[in-house]
């Protein structure tokens, strides 16, 4: 498959993120922010990073860049979306995702090996984890408080929404301890961990993150 | 140049890390009897000619999309030199942004 990662001014992790998506099986696209243009990609990756300087709300400039129009597009006939740490808080700001993400709860940056639960795994990014499923994937965010109503948050667990849950510590005040959130189809999935980091031994804590980029490919046999 | 007001609050239910960390720094700088600090933001919109309903009406719209976001936040609208009107009522009309 063709993945797009797109580049925004400020995007940290999009050449790992396309890396990932290399060791994943897959052709990585580079997108650019200011264009309107998704490439004939067949699935999107939005990375992590500090795009707008993280101005205004983390994500809510980037959420009215000209690529953006396009993604929408995509993400609500179905195409795949996956945004990580800054691209989860694009995709809240955007609204294809329920919540918000606010600053961490005890107000420091939080870098670390961090133990997570799968629980959704019916996704185009998910497929290739067990519901339940235990993995270590690692974890770096100041503003990673996911925050939504009680009846929202009701809701998404009710309709198993929940991609992800903090196990053993929750690292920034995540209201349910949720990690990873996805829209009702399943096909948009923002998570705070960051998975293209835990792709190979050799530059971190394991490879757990490597299952969110080969599950495509049995989404695209499936 | 008239200019338009927007506050931006984070809603009651909503944490405020930022507002809890100034609350715990009062104390020690010898300020006693505040008891909660909530944190928001402040923009001030330069405008070309006068703000007609029609331009307060762009403004809303503009408040409710870009500048605040209405999962966490709500805002209120108002003409510099004018009262703000009613809060609830306005934070009434921001939550049905919702």
């Amino acid at each position: 498959m063709k993945v797009g990662v797109v580049t925004f001014p400020g995007s940290l992790d999009d050449v790992d993120a396309r890396r990932a998506v290399g060791l994943g099986g897959h052709e990585a696209v580079a997108l650019w922010h200011g264009d309107a243009d998704l490439r004939g990609v067949d699935a999107v990756v939005l990375p992590g990073g500090f795009s707008y300087g993280d101005y205004l709300r983390c994500g809510a400039i980037s959420r009215f860049a000209p690529v953006m129009g396009e993604v929408l597009v995509a993400a609500q006939r179905g195409m795949p979306v996956l945004g990580i740490c800054n691209g989860f808080q694009v995709l809240c700001e955007s609204h294809l995702l329920p919540g918000a993400l606010i600053r961490n709860d005890h107000q420091r940056f939080v870098c670390r090996d961090q133990r997570l639960r799968m629980e959704r795994v019916d996704t185009p990014w998910t497929s290739a984890y067990d519901a339940g499923q235990e993995v270590t994937i690692v974890l770096k965010n100041g503003e990673g408080g996911y925050v939504a109503d009680a009846a929202t948050l009701d809701r998404i667990e009710g309709e198993g929404q929940v991609v992800a849950r903090y196990v053993d510590l929750n690292p920034n005040g995540s209201l349910r301890d949720i990690a990873g959130v996805s829209n009702a189809r399943g096909n948009v999935v923002g998570l705070m961990p960051h998975p293209e980091h835990s792709v190979e031994a050799l530059t971190g804590s394991g490879t757990d993150g490597l299952g969110f980029f080969t599950s495509l490919a049995a989404a695209a046999f499936a | 140049m008239p200019k338009v007001v927007v506050d931006v609050m984070p809603k009651p239910e909503i944490l405020d890390p930022q507002g809890k960390a100034v609350l715990g720094a009062l104390p020690r700088l010898g300020f006693t009897g505040v008891t909660e600090v909530r944190q928001g933001k402040r923009f001030e919109l330069e405008v070309d000619g006068e703000v007609t309903d029609e331009v307060r009406a762009r403004v809303e719209q503009l408040a409710a999309t870009l500048l605040s976001n209405p999962v966490i936040e709500s805002y209120v609208v108002h003409v510099a030199g004018e009262e703000p009107v009613d809060p609830a009522g306005a934070a009434g009309a921001a939550g049905a942004g919702s």
